[in-house]
């Protein structure tokens, strides 16, 4: 089986978020960069386990500038077989996913693993861009996957509920909580990344769709109001006549 | 030129609040474009269903029936959507940002080769091209994004736009013809289920949350109680679900589900940065905490520094006695 996982680069999730150039540009100074939690944790490691079970190569693909390198060397320090980067920076979906599907297209590959969202853009939309631009099925939001014979079977959460479904690869899943357990690379893993391919290409051209303008900060928020154990009934008016939320 | 709104049906063919609130949202986009707000809904909802939501100022729903669209299908309903699309000009589509809008909101704008933003929060601005503002960095920030492509694809965030009825009116429900062949349904549902009882936690205007502070899954009936009097839906922190003393639906946070009630009351949880960022769209946020510095407090609107085995009781009291 040949999997492709799409790893995304985020801050890390303490990072103080800030922006520079009169709120256009994020501050990147200081910040700590990490794989995307769901695309490390949840896609990333279930793709380690179906390739443990039953063979097959595991690729990662990144679309970012060589500073996603780091991230890269930890994705093959994990498990990876190869990376690719896609020599490119952008903040638009479709621009990304216009990179992404050619590699698909070529590559041959039954499985194609995203996160459920990067916790920078919070886009949620790449595994559908990719799935619509391949012209292959599309399960997002699944909790658990599953292969055998070339059929994929999955859960997925549905409103308030949750569904279990059966496809024939290739397809995209979209990954979420649930699929795997966070793992940790050891020393040898991390000496083997060094001399795994990491192949890096030029974007095709493709169209940029949406672009950020600008940041804002939340409104700082005001000071907590204290009640005293002991007179929750307060609190209970409070939230009512005050907040109105009950 | 319109405004084309997706009126997800739950299998019941009822529409639920969060996709009222998207509802509302295109219809107040359609009057700053000047153009007209039109649906489009799959699967069996009653006509009356669908016709309601003239109420809140849609002339026209599309209805694509049949065997096909009983059951949620990206591609299928990606489908219909492109079909009304296609019948309307629209120029613009708006989804709500739940499990189904998610599916499809990128699958029909990569169709459409049309920008996407998920996760609205306020209205287009378009003095300065289409501007749209979205929470980043799991809610740590807001940033605004422009779409500059023709056709534009928006999710609207939960809670985040208010439901506004604006008259009697009725809207006219039309039968769409979407030709969906054998080949086009490449997933297959198994199985489906409901959970039952709990109030799911995107549904929930309330919800009380509990952590390590609770000790052990035997303490759960404290909040289950708090929660039963509130009519709120339950959730969890991280660690609490991965030692596995509540089910993993219910974790909240950076890696679990984000949420944004009206009101989020968070027992015996510290309030770790990475929990934060799920909840902290909520519009009111209480922490229950026996530590006073506990940084839960720092994000909190309301606070109790107490032992929450003695509050909670108190508290669920008086609940109680309010409601009545
Ligand atoms: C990349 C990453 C992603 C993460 N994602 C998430 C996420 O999505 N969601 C999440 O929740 N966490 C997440 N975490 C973990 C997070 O950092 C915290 O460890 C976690 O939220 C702590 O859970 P807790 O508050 O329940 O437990 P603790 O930190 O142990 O806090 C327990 C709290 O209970 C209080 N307490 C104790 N006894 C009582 C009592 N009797 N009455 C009242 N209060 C009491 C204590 O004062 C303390 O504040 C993530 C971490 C990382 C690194
Ligand atoms: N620049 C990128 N390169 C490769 N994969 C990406 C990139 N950005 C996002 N992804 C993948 O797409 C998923 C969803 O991202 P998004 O649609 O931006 O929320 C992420 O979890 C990643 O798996």
């Amino acid at each position: 089986m040949k999997l492709l996982v799409c790893i995304s680069k985020t801050p890390d999730t303490t990072a103080r978020i800030a922006f520079t150039d009169n709120d256009t540009r994020f501050d990147e100074s200081g910040i700590q960069f990490i794989i995307n939690p769901y695309d490390e944790w949840y896609a990333l490691v279930r793709a380690l386990e179906l390739k443990e079970q039953s063979g097959g190569e595991l690729h990662i693909l990144t679309v970012g500038g060589a500073d996603t390198e780091p991230i890269i060397r930890k994705a093959l320090a994990l498990g990876g077989d190869e990376a690719i980067r896609i020599n490119a920076e952008s903040t638009d979906g479709f621009f990304i996913a216009s990179q992404i599907a050619p590699v698909i297209r070529e590559g041959g590959y039954d499985l194609v693993l995203t996160g459920k969202e990067t916790i920078d853009y919070n886009g949620s939309a790449l595994g559908g861009m990719i799935a619509a631009l391949s012209d292959l099925p599309y399960i997002s939001l699944a909790t658990s996957l599953d292969v055998s014979e070339g059929t994929a079977t999955l859960r997925r959460e549905t409103e308030g509920g949750e569904e279990v479904c059966t496809v024939s690869l290739p397809a995209v899943v979209s990954c979420m909580k649930g699929m795997a357990e966070q793992r940790i690379p050891n020393m040898r893993g991390i000496m083997a990344a060094r001399s795994k391919p990491l192949k890096v290409l030029e974007p095709v051209a493709a169209d940029t769709l949406t672009t950020v303008v600008c940041y804002e900060q939340p409104a700082p928020k005001g000071a907590v109001k204290m009640i005293d154990p002991g007179n929750e009934e307060e609190l209970v008016r409070l939230l009512h006549e005050e907040a109105k939320v009950i | 030129m319109s405004v084309l709104l997706f009126a997800d049906t739950t299998p019941e063919g009822k529409i639920k609040k969060n996709v009222l609130e998207a509802v509302c949202y295109g219809v107040a986009a359609a009057a700053l474009m000047k153009t007209e707000a039109v649906a489009v809904a799959a699967g069996n909802a009653s006509a009356d269903a669908l016709s309601a939501l003239g109420r809140y100022g849609v002339k026209k729903v599309w209805q694509a029936e049949g065997e096909a669209f009983e059951r949620f299908d990206g591609d299928v309903y990606t489908k219909a959507l492109l079909a009304a699309a296609a019948k309307e000009d629209a120029e613009l589509l708006v989804l709500p940002h739940n499990f189904h809008g998610r599916a499809l909101a990128p699958l029909a704008a990569a169709r459409l080769r049309a920008g996407l933003v998920s996760g609205a929060v306020a209205l287009p601005l378009l003095e300065d091209g289409f501007v749209v503002k979205k929470g980043v960095f799991s809610g740590k920030a807001f940033a605004f994004v422009r779409i500059d492509s023709p056709k534009k694809v928006i999710t609207v965030s939960p809670n985040a736009f208010p439901v506004k009825e604006a008259g009697e009116d009725t809207a006219a429900v039309m039968p769409l013809e979407v030709p969906v062949k054998a080949e086009d349904i490449r997933v297959r549902v198994t199985s489906a289920e409901q959970l039952s009882g709990a109030v799911p936690l995107t549904d929930a205007s309330v919800i009380v949350s509990g952590g390590r502070g609770l000790k052990g899954p035997e303490n759960w009936p404290l909040l289950e109680e708090l929660a039963a009097a509130l009519g709120a839906g339950l959730a969890c922190s991280r660690p609490v679900a991965e030692a596995g003393w509540r089910p993993h639906h219910e974790h909240v946070g950076q890696t679990g589900l984000t949420v944004r009630p009206d009101l989020y009351m968070a027992v015996g949880i510290s309030g770790a940065i990475q929990h934060l960022a799920g909840v902290n769209g909520s519009k009111c946020i209480v922490a229950i905490n026996k530590d006073p510095d506990a940084p839960f407090f720092k994000a909190a609107d309301y606070g109790i520094a107490g032992d929450a085995f003695e509050v909670l009781p108190r508290l669920t009291e008086a609940v109680k006695k309010y409601k009545s």
